[in-house]
């Protein structure tokens, strides 16, 4: 047919610094995403239509109380190191929401913690990068909106019951048994990469003779 | 001067620029993602950095003049510098800003100061080379030319 699947799918990347939220935007244009990039957790809030949700106390999908609809957002991509509110915390509360939770989070950071990193895997991240955020990572994004794309379905063909079952504990455990082996790793891999010879690392060696 | 010539010396300029250690891999993922839909997307995003690090190391300058100099400010600016200079492949100017950081933890304010003038004088060196870099793609462009694309195996 010709028609690009990926050209459906809407990216929402979050990050404050702007070098990276042109980074970002090109490589998941290239990668053929429909993108919207915002600077901070507050605002991507907002776009997702979550901060009107709290005011008005309601947990279903709804039109924000500004004129524009609630867009459709297929995956999320946050740094975790911004001012205010964290990629963390963005992560917990589209996490905590019950019209948003099934939107795939991934997220960047320039540091690789694993503790931070486990952090955020716990409480549903999908991924961590770590930056710069590369093409081959954009890569990996796909199989994340079609798991939620698959579920989604699942649920319209009359599933209610599960649904009501389906608290984030049981949603995330599925996700993993599902995933063989080499996958889990591959969200460890930031934390394993440490000096691997493909990336150009820093040596210490070198950097001793810097200053 | 004959296109070819140009060519060349634009690939060996570029290729200079990853041996002496001022560019790494990030530059490439960057020149990878510009292309005929997006021809300027490298000198747009440099362009950012520079606006955007002219302005970092003006704020860094006026916390570390302070009488009392507060080091988490300092480490927040540190950190976006050694992110965005990361994002655009400027390795020597992370690495510094790596050092930078280690000092900041030590409350080490000689040492810190130290780094800030370091980490000035690598910002400006790889500006000044990234802009001649621009200048010797555009004569490429201009006499017809397209850039060629770089193969570094060893830097």
């Amino acid at each position: 047919m010709g028609v690009d699947a990926e050209s459906q799918f809407h990216v929402l990347a979050v990050d404050d610094s702007i070098i990276d939220r042109k980074l970002i935007e090109r490589l998941l244009k290239t990668s053929s995403y429909q993108v919207t990039t915002v600077d901070s957790g507050s605002k991507a809030l907002e776009f997702l239509g979550l901060l009107e949700d709290e005011q008005s106390g309601s947990d279903s999908p709804s039109v924000s109380s500004h004129a524009h609809q609630v867009v459709e957002v297929n995956l999320i991509i946050t740094d975790y190191c911004m001012p205010g509110m964290t990629g963390y915390d963005l992560l917990k509360r589209v996490k905590e929401s019950s019209s948003l939770r099934n939107i795939p989070v991934v997220i960047m950071s320039s540091e690789n913690v694993p503790s931070r990193i486990n952090r955020c895997l716990e409480e549903g991240a999908e991924e961590f990068f770590l930056k710069p955020v590369r093409l081959s990572d954009v890569h990996r994004l796909k199989p994340h909106i079609m798991k939620t794309k698959v579920k989604e379905k699942k649920r319209g063909e009359g599933q209610e019951e599960e649904r009501e079952k389906c608290h984030e504990g049981e949603v995330q455990s599925i996700g993993k048994q599902q995933q063989p082996e080499h996958q889990i790793s591959n969200k460890r891999k930031s934390m394993e990469e440490g000096l691997s010879p493909d990336r150009t690392r820093l040596r210490y060696s070198d950097v001793a003779a810097v200053v | 001067m004959e296109l070819g010539l140009m060519q060349r010396r634009l690939e060996d300029y570029t290729k200079s620029l990853f041996m002496e250690g001022l560019l790494d891999a990030q530059f490439l993922q960057l020149q990878q993602l510009q292309d005929e839909s997006n021809p300027g997307f490298v000198g747009e995003v440099v362009s950012l950095f520079f606006d955007d690090s002219e302005k970092l190391l003006n704020e860094l300058t006026s916390a570390m003049d302070q009488q009392i100099v507060d080091f988490r400010k300092v480490d927040s600016y540190v950190h976006q510098f050694k992110g965005s200079s990361s994002s655009i492949g400027a390795q020597r100017i992370k690495n510094v800003c790596i050092l930078f950081r280690n000092y900041i933890e030590e409350q080490n304010i000689e040492a810190c100061l130290r780094c800030l003038q370091q980490v000035k004088q690598e910002y400006y060196h790889v500006k000044s080379k990234l802009e001649t870099l621009f200048r010797l793609e555009q004569q490429v462009l201009a006499a017809g030319g397209s850039i060629p694309a770089i193969e570094v195996t060893s830097f």
